[in-house]
């Protein structure tokens, strides 16, 4: 027996067996992301906020239930929080458009954010979404511009912003509410730049591949973090934040207390600095040190 | 980046070196085609272009000084499809002669110096990922420094897959740059070519103080196929066009190519209104282009240029060809 070759064997049979581990982790993830069980935004503004006043519409035409936005306590400091709803059931989720908002909901977020700089209040997002809605009023109400102006709007903050993704965090729609100073992940969450389904449509052209787009985008909490696109891994209980929203309310309580305590310490612009520095940052790419 | 390819095989008259129009069919000599700016004689429409003879069109001969070519994408995913990355990336650059969907520098457009950024199509759909993102970023960085204007010119189909949450990632960054101009006061034209679509649109290009859009060009953030796939919704037939985004709003003109350059020029003198002297006074301004103006304008392009060379960036030829020297301003 040629041992090399034996080794060679070996090694090509591990490297297959992780990636099917793999695909098979990050599906399973997915599964648990999308869990129409899993607790959602107003679950955790029950679990995490004190006297919670919703504030609704976005000031021009409409309210888009897409999107939840208010005022409440946060530990005895007053916030503005605001996060995509995708309700439970299917009313529900008819209702909130399945938390894929339209221009009008980013445009409700960009006035609140606007006041919370007005009144120097903590701003707390919450990222629970597939993706901005796709539809032609949406399209023709100038949907690719809400969501760059509601970036900015969050890039130009002086407040602290902790931004959580708790379920979906799906493509430019969840990172309209994460231009934060920390961006926090639930163990269980994803968050890519395009759903797997989407991905399989494009590059395997089958929808069927989805698992296959899953693991090669890495959308997981732990693949993130060493990318430092997200800063913070918060645990969930055992089988994921559906089988104990308390206990996962409670850890998301505790990353939050702890970020927002270091976040206290900057002065405003320096928060301002530092975010667009965070944001600068990521990017993976070679040449530094060729040529100036 | 199929277009030539397309042409070639639709080529179902005699002669196969012809142009082909991919929309209204009439063929004509591509020398003409192309001394027509790659619009097509018989109907107007504008065939897609790449980002060298873009830069051929807009900037000033021999002005354009490309920068950060040094920035080398990589595949941090190792993200695997169909094929793996590096294999798509090698393909596209051999298609496109081009290292990324992006070239970045400075230059001057009808004597007005600016950073100009342009996105190329054929380089795997002009998407976005970490060197698309990062050039973005110097090219804002560079004009902040100089007290330059920016213009881009955008082309692009999104953000690029293959590097997942990363090139999420560059629509924040790029609007973060956006950030960095506003607050340097800095003007900032942003132009949309076919097509302009999904993570490009929905970040910086959105965000400029002047955003245009070639006739015809396709612009939204999601494209029919997904709309219908997800809310079985009748499209109708001019969406995302860029005279249905003019219509609706969304759009301060709709440019066609030859009226681009002297637009640009306009715009960016107009902007500078009463900013910092650069050379163009303002008096010089309301005059464009004629004697006393286009002597500071070359003078303050050398000096520019002369910065640059300092620094250690390679001058290049407007047309990516011949490497060219700064002219000397005249006396």
């Amino acid at each position: 027996m040629n041992l090399s070759e034996e080794m060679e064997r070996l090694r090509g049979l591990l490297k297959r067996r992780q990636h099917e581990r793999r695909r098979h982790d990050t599906w399973l993830t997915y599964q648990i992301a999308r869990n129409k069980d899993r607790p959602r935004t107003r679950e955790y503004i029950d679990f995490l906020i004190n006297d919670f006043e919703e504030l609704r519409g976005d000031r021009l035409r409409s309210d888009d239930r897409a999107i939840v936005g208010g005022l409440g306590w946060f530990d005895g400091r007053a916030v503005v929080v605001v996060g995509h709803q995708k309700g439970r059931t299917l009313d529900e989720q008819t209702e909130h458009s399945f938390g894929m908002a339209k221009p009008e909901g980013y445009r409700k977020a960009q006035r609140l954010f606007a006041m919370a700089e007005r009144h120097r209040l903590t701003v707390l997002t919450f990222v629970d979404t597939p993706g901005a809605y796709p539809g032609v009023a949406a399209e023709e109400g100038g949907q690719a511009r809400a969501i760059a102006e509601t970036m900015l709007a969050m890039a130009r903050l002086s407040v602290p912003v902790v931004a959580t993704l708790i379920g979906e965090g799906g493509s430019g729609g969840a990172l309209a509410l994460a231009v934060a100073d920390r961006v926090l992940m639930q163990e269980n969450a994803t968050y890519s730049v395009i759903s797997p389904e989407g991905c399989a449509a494009i590059l395997w052209r089958d929808a069927e591949f989805a698992p296959q787009a899953a693991e090669a985008l890495r959308p997981t909490a732990s693949q993130l973090l060493p990318l430092g696109i997200v800063d913070r891994v918060v645990e969930e209980p055992r089988g994921g934040a559906h089988q104990n929203p308390e206990g996962a309310a409670r850890r998301v309580h505790d990353a939050i207390a702890e970020e927002l305590a270091e976040l206290d310490k900057l002065m405003p612009r320096e928060r301002r600095m530092l975010r667009r520095e965070r944001f600068r940052k990521l990017g993976v790419f070679g040449g530094e040190g060729l040529l100036p | 980046m199929a277009v030539t390819v397309e042409i070639a095989r639709r080529g179902t008259g005699p002669d196969p070196r012809r142009w082909v129009c991919r929309k209204c069919g009439a063929d004509a000599d591509p020398a003409e085609v192309r001394r027509n700016l790659s619009v097509c004689p018989a109907c107007g429409f504008h065939q897609r272009i790449g980002a060298r003879e873009r830069i051929a069109q807009l900037a000033d001969e021999d002005s354009f000084f490309e920068r950060w070519t040094h920035l080398r994408t990589l595949d941090p995913l190792d993200f695997v499809d169909l094929e793996p990355y590096p294999e798509r990336l090698r393909e596209a650059q051999a298609a496109s002669g081009q290292t990324e969907a992006i070239v970045g520098g400075t230059a001057t457009i009808d004597s007005v110096p600016c950073a100009l950024a342009v996105m190329d199509f054929s380089f795997m759909g002009g998407s976005m990922g970490s060197v698309v993102g990062e050039k973005l970023w110097r090219a804002a960085e560079a004009a902040v420094d100089s007290g330059l204007p920016l213009v881009t010119v955008a082309s692009s189909g999104g953000a690029r897959m293959q590097e997942g949450a990363l090139s999420l990632m560059q629509m924040a960054k790029t609007t973060c740059a956006v950030d960095l101009l506003n607050d340097a006061r800095v003007p900032f034209i942003a132009v949309m070519a076919d097509p302009c679509t999904g993570g490009v649109v929905a970040s910086f290009v959105s965000l400029a103080d002047i955003c245009i859009a070639e006739p015809g060009a396709l612009l939204y953030f999601s494209g029919p196929r997904v709309i219908q796939q997800t809310t079985r919704e009748e499209l109708p037939p001019d969406f995302g066009t860029a005279e249905k985004n003019l219509a609706l709003g969304h759009l301060d003109a709709v440019v066609p190519r030859a009226e681009l350059k002297g637009k640009l020029a306009s715009y960016l003198r107009l902007l500078k209104g009463g900013g910092q002297p650069d050379g163009l006074d303002r008096r010089g301004a309301a005059r464009p282009g004629r004697g006393r103006t286009r002597r500071l304008a070359r003078a303050a392009t050398a000096r520019v240029a002369a910065a640059f060379k300092d620094s250690g960036s390679e001058p290049v030829g407007g047309d990516g060809a011949s490497p060219g020297t700064p002219e000397t301003p005249a006396t």
